[in-house]
């Protein structure tokens, strides 16, 4: 909603300037969101008549004018303004005053003497689309400031309204607003009424009583819509940001803008037949006033003549029957239509019409004979004319009923926090056009036609909190009972699976949750996918099903960007379409490309591998706490990993993740220049953690024999740590890989592994005959289930 | 003392004095206090002479001794300090050089604010909790009071999906599952990403909200002033002028935006909005079963993503989710 603030001065007291006026509404809840100050500095400008304009003997594109400023003066001036021609007036800086920054001086422009600047919108500060001279009506009076000729200074003041202030979407409405907040006095009254000069009216059946309670029009005869408005009203148009069209189809929008109530003309002679309300006819069409051509059905409400539909109800007239300027017969319409027949039917269209706006939102009901009489009387002044007399149809029972709300005193303390004075609420509900009671425990409180968001207790607390201040509310804090919060230690928090990875070099990265289905597709997960309805784009247009794609996105993005190391973590959530509905699951997951370690000056370079990549996940599986052979890493990942170098992660009998080196293929398809490991984690399975129990140490001496088997390498490691745990038992307190190598020496598809083995006994000291004993059953079990031998 | 034994005690001390090395030292040590060592020779010697000689030549002999003890003891601690000496030469490094697997990453700009965020809530008792982001009409819209079509609507650019459920646009469906599962007094936080069809320089697609509510049998208006003014204070670990200003949401009433006064500029306050709140309807409360006569509550919610670009100075939205490694690591 925007408006010129001069508009809102006439129409209630405002003792205050613009700044403060533009806070006080801001601090009552209509938040004001831009304030345009117009002609600020127009000192010494005038209204000014251009007698004669002839060519510049020695330039081409200047003219010299004979300039007529008021009180019988004549000035001579040089201008260069291609619209400079007789009898136009324009605005006229004196020698003296200031444009911009510019004080205007006598000068010689090309040897002849200019006394003065003739004037452009532009350099006026008042129209920025045009460079010839501002031209005024021919009316103008000549010698008179231009500021008093225009109407100025004046403020362009823009409002972002909430949509339960509908009321405050015409100029009386707000100014009835101000009125309370500020506790002055309204200066308008109701439009009078016209009698009508001719008996012509056009019958009106409303056959939709329940969306449309109130039905007003009339019948205007030999009207000029030729006819332009004047001056002060299409410049109230213009700062409310509607463009004048001709006086009759701008009166009705003033109007609008006036009351609030949306109105629409009809050129009579195009209407046949009785006009008539009724829900569409399914497949009806209508082409707009916009010439936008929509097809109908019973949901939207039309407004109708005995032939076809002539308008959208509430939203838009129609294209054949509008006011042109060869009209002679106007037809005025103003309607009540309920909310609820109109919200959301503009949308449908893609359409948001001022109408809608206001429509959806409520208007007051009272208006629409207000609004015929209002538009009436201006049009007759202005574009002449009959009046007839205005039928109106309505249905007192579909109407708003006046409802009375009641306040109690106790609940406004109670939710306020605070009291407010009594004899203070009571004027406050008055001011905003209550009716107001007072009863055993507070008030009884009617509010006006125009509010439709007063319904409940809560309402008139607001209301009342609203125009007391906020700002007189104290700050307190809350009392009563605190409960402590749930800390369960079995489950590891995100925020320190988060500070994990960032400590073990990875950055966090945050993707959108919905990506582009091609991308899925190329990893091979798109199963499942959740698609939007309506995406803003095809790359944002799929519920991700793994973070995994996003990262690498990113990954690469950086990658492109000249960082040859990158490592990215993101925790969030992946969304699969299940039997159930949907399921969301949190996931932690990594990407990483480049060397294992960031580019330094004592060890040798050495590129990311699995190796580095598991032990950041385990490291953070580690977490978990109750050691790392509770999960177990299986050779062959999902389709987009290395069939080699992929593995999905297990605890006990239930997958948590995935972990390898994405395929080659894949990263071809993604034209990605890099080897890239990636690893993703269900976050719920892998957070669940057993609470540490202490037990007693042992306290003999443990002893170390060292190992080396040949085997297959086919025998996965985990195989053969096991093999060994199972033979040693709980005499094995530790077993380390430390070396793993294969050579030809060896022979092919076997390798060599060195273990230590850390033995000890809870009950004496292990023997050397004991740790040899220990080892034997070691190798004697490894040659037996895979056939190891001893390295020699 | 025998002018022997002197002289030979002369040579000796000579020869410690100058032993280069501690196995030279030795040697001499062998050859004089040894085993066969001389003055242990003449200590054996002893014996064999007279009865009043032998008390005065066994002390000039043990003086002896403790001298060219105390000699060794003092050369060799002048050697063992020389070699200590040439070894820590020797291992010197430049300390200024890098250490090794220094780098580390660090968290997300937003997740830095969010769980500032849910701290300071949960010194103030609120418990955190958590609700789907594919959510349906129910929570996200009609449970909280706006009814289908209504204008309030508009407000929420909603991405859908063709079974009629929604991305969340906001984090408040977390106070219907939050109130539905629990009886007052509750106070819980809410944190997590919403979404909304809208993006340019200031509205990204999907951002993050901390939704927060506390539902008693006293709290009010007054209360939701004093907590918000504590938070903001906190999170920002500065005084603020602060204003609430009259809103609507349908799911408060009264409602009110948060205004900060975040700089001075010419004698005019700077003034952002960082939050929405007010207190809950009674309505929203029926929904979830609690008696809005017997409890009230207050309820906010404020944009994450916001108070993080105001916390660390970022300026473009979109910037935090490009994951461009050279932005994000400016918030290590």
């Amino acid at each position: 909603m925007k408006f010129s603030e001069n508009w809102l001065r006439e129409l209630v007291e405002i003792p205050v300037g613009l700044d403060d006026l533009a806070h006080r509404l801001t601090m009552c809840g209509l938040e004001v969101e831009s304030v345009e100050r117009l002609g600020t500095q127009l000192d010494g400008i005038v209204v000014a008549e251009i007698i004669a304009a002839e060519r510049h003997p020695d330039a081409d594109k200047l003219k010299v004018c004979r300039v007529s400023a008021g009180g019988g003066e004549t000035l001579q001036i040089v201008c260069g303004a291609p619209n400079a021609r007789d009898g136009l007036k324009a605005p006229l800086a004196r020698v003296g005053s200031t444009v911009g920054s510019i004080t205007i001086k006598s000068a010689k422009l090309r040897g002849i003497e200019s006394n003065g600047m003739l004037c452009s919108g532009k350099e006026l500060g008042l129209d920025a689309d045009f460079d010839g001279l501002f031209e005024l009506a021919a009316d103008a009076e000549v010698g008179q400031p231009l500021a008093d000729h225009l109407g100025l200074p004046d403020a362009e003041i823009e409002l972002g309204l909430t949509p339960n202030r509908s009321d405050c979407l015409g100029m009386h409405g707000l100014a009835r607003e101000v009125s309370a907040q500020l506790g002055s006095r309204l200066q308008f009254t109701d439009p009078q009424a016209i009698t009508a000069t001719h008996a012509g009216t056009l019958a009106v059946d409303v056959q939709a009583p329940a969306d449309c309670p109130r039905f007003c029009g009339r019948l205007l005869r030999g009207v000029d819509a030729k006819a332009k408005s004047p001056r002060w009203l299409s410049d109230r148009l213009r700062r409310a940001g509607v463009r004048p069209i001709s006086a009759v189809v701008d009166i009705t929008s003033f109007v609008m803008l006036e009351l609030g109530q949306p109105m629409h003309a009809y050129d009579a002679a195009t209407l046949q037949g009785a006009i008539c309300v009724r829900r569409a006819t399914p497949g009806e069409s209508l082409t707009l006033l916009d010439e936008r051509a929509v097809t109908l059905d019973p949901e939207f409400l039309v407004i109708a003549d005995a032939q076809r539909a002539i308008g959208l109800a509430g939203i838009m007239g129609g294209h054949a029957t509008r006011v042109t300027l060869d009209s002679r017969d106007v037809y005025l319409e103003a309607a009540h239509f309920a909310p609820a027949s109109i919200s959301g039917r503009a949308r449908k269209f893609g359409m948001h019409t001022d109408a809608s706006h206001r429509f959806e939102r409520g208007v007051d009901p009272r208006l629409p004979r207000m609004a015929i009489e209002r538009a009436t009387e201006l049009i007759l002044q202005i574009a002449g004319g009959e009046a007839g007399p205005i039928s109106e149809a309505q249905s007192i029972q579909h109407l708003p009923p006046p409802r009375s709300v009641s306040l109690r005193r106790q609940r406004l303390r109670r939710v306020l926090g605070v009291a407010i004075d009594d004899a203070d609420v009571g004027r406050i509900l008055r001011d905003l056009g209550m009716q107001v009671e007072t009863t055993v425990d507070g008030w009884s409180a009617v509010p006006p036609s125009s509010r439709f968001d007063i319904a409940i207790e809560e309402d008139l607390i607001e209301e009342v909190a609203r125009i007391h201040g906020y700002s007189k509310i104290p700050e307190q804090m809350p009392r009563g009972e605190i409960s402590a919060a749930q800390q369960p230690e079995g489950r590891i928090a995100p925020s320190r699976m988060r500070d994990h990875l960032a400590t073990r070099d990875y950055v966090e990265a945050i993707n959108y949750a919905f990506t582009d289905a091609a991308l899925l597709a190329k990893w091979s997960l798109a199963e499942g996918g959740i698609a939007l309805a309506n995406p803003l784009s095809a790359e944002l247009a799929v519920m991700r099903t793994s973070l995994l794609p996003g990262l690498v996105a990113a990954l690469d993005a950086n990658h492109k960007r000249q960082q040859a190391r990158v490592r990215l973590f993101e925790v969030g959530r992946s969304y699969h379409a299940s039997a159930a509905g949907t399921r969301e699951i949190e996931r932690i997951a990594g990407v990483a490309c480049g060397d294992a370690m960031a580019e330094q000056w004592s060890d040798a370079r050495r590129a990311l591998d699995y190796f580095d990549q598991k032990g950041d996940v385990e490291s953070l599986l580690a977490l978990c706490g109750a050691g790392i052979n509770e999960f177990r890493f299986e050779n062959g990942g999902p389709e987009f990993l290395h069939p080699g170098r992929g593995a999905t992660i297990w605890r006990d009998d239930v997958q948590v993740g995935v972990l390898g080196a994405l395929h080659p293929r894949l990263l071809k398809a993604l034209d990605v220049d890099a080897e890239v490991h990636v690893f993703e984690l269900d976050l719920e399975r892998i957070s669940q953690r057993s609470l540490p129990i202490s037990g007693e140490l042992s306290r003999f001496p443990s002893l170390r024999r060292d190992i080396a088997v040949v085997l297959s390498d086919e025998v996965r490691f985990a195989r053969i740590e096991a093999a060994v745990r199972q033979a040693l038992g709980d005499r094995l307190v530790e077993l380390v890989l430390f070396d793993r190598y294969s050579d030809k020496n060896l022979g092919i598809g076997v390798s060599s592994l060195a273990m230590g083995l850390i033995l000890q006994d809870r009950s004496r000291t292990l023997s050397d005959q004991d740790a040899d004993h220990c080892v034997e059953l070691a190798v004697s079990a490894l040659a037996t289930e895979f056939a190891a031998r001893l390295r020699g | 003392m025998s002018e022997s034994l002197n002289s030979r005690l002369e040579l000796v001390l000579s020869a410690i004095a100058n032993a280069a090395t501690l196995e030279a030292l030795d040697s001499e040590r062998v050859a004089v206090v040894g085993k066969s060592g001389f003055l242990t020779e003449q200590l054996k010697q002893l014996g064999k002479l007279p009865a009043e000689e032998r008390k005065a030549a066994g002390e000039q002999i043990n003086q002896a001794k403790a001298r060219v003890l105390e000699a060794i003891a003092e050369r060799k601690q002048t050697l063992e300090e020389s070699i200590i000496q040439t070894r820590l030469a020797s291992e010197r490094v430049d300390v200024s050089l890098p250490g090794r697997r220094a780098g580390r990453g660090n968290l997300h700009p937003v997740t830095q604010a969010m769980e500032r965020i849910c701290s300071i809530f949960a010194g103030l008792g609120y418990e955190r909790v958590d609700g789907p982001e594919i959510e349906d009409d129910w929570h996200n819209f009609e449970a909280l009071n706006f009814p289908p079509d209504h204008p309030a609507r508009t407000m929420h650019d909603t991405f859908w999906f063709p079974d009629g459920r929604l991305l969340r646009t906001h984090t408040s469906p977390v106070q219907i599952r939050g109130m539905a599962g629990r009886t007052p007094p509750i106070r819980i936080i809410a944190p997590g990403r919403v979404y909304r069809s809208d993006s340019d320089q200031t509205h990204s697609p999907m951002f993050h909200q901390v939704e927060g509510l506390l539902v008693d049998e006293t709290s009010s208006f007054a209360d939701l002033k004093g907590t918000l003014a504590t938070f903001v204070r906190t999170f920002f670990e500065r005084d603020f002028e602060m204003r609430l200003r009259p809103s609507f949401f349908p799911f408060t009433e009264p409602s009110a935006e948060m205004d900060i006064g975040w700089a001075k500029e010419g004698g005019q306050t700077r003034w952002l909005e960082v939050l929405g709140c007010g207190m809950v309807h009674p309505q929203v409360l029926r929904n979830c079963g609690i008696d809005p006569e017997r409890y009230t509550g207050f309820a906010f919610g404020l944009g994450v993503d916001r108070f993080a670009m105001l916390r660390y100075g970022a300026n473009d939205l979109r910037a935090f989710f490009e994951n461009d490694l050279r932005f994000l690591r400016q918030f290590a």
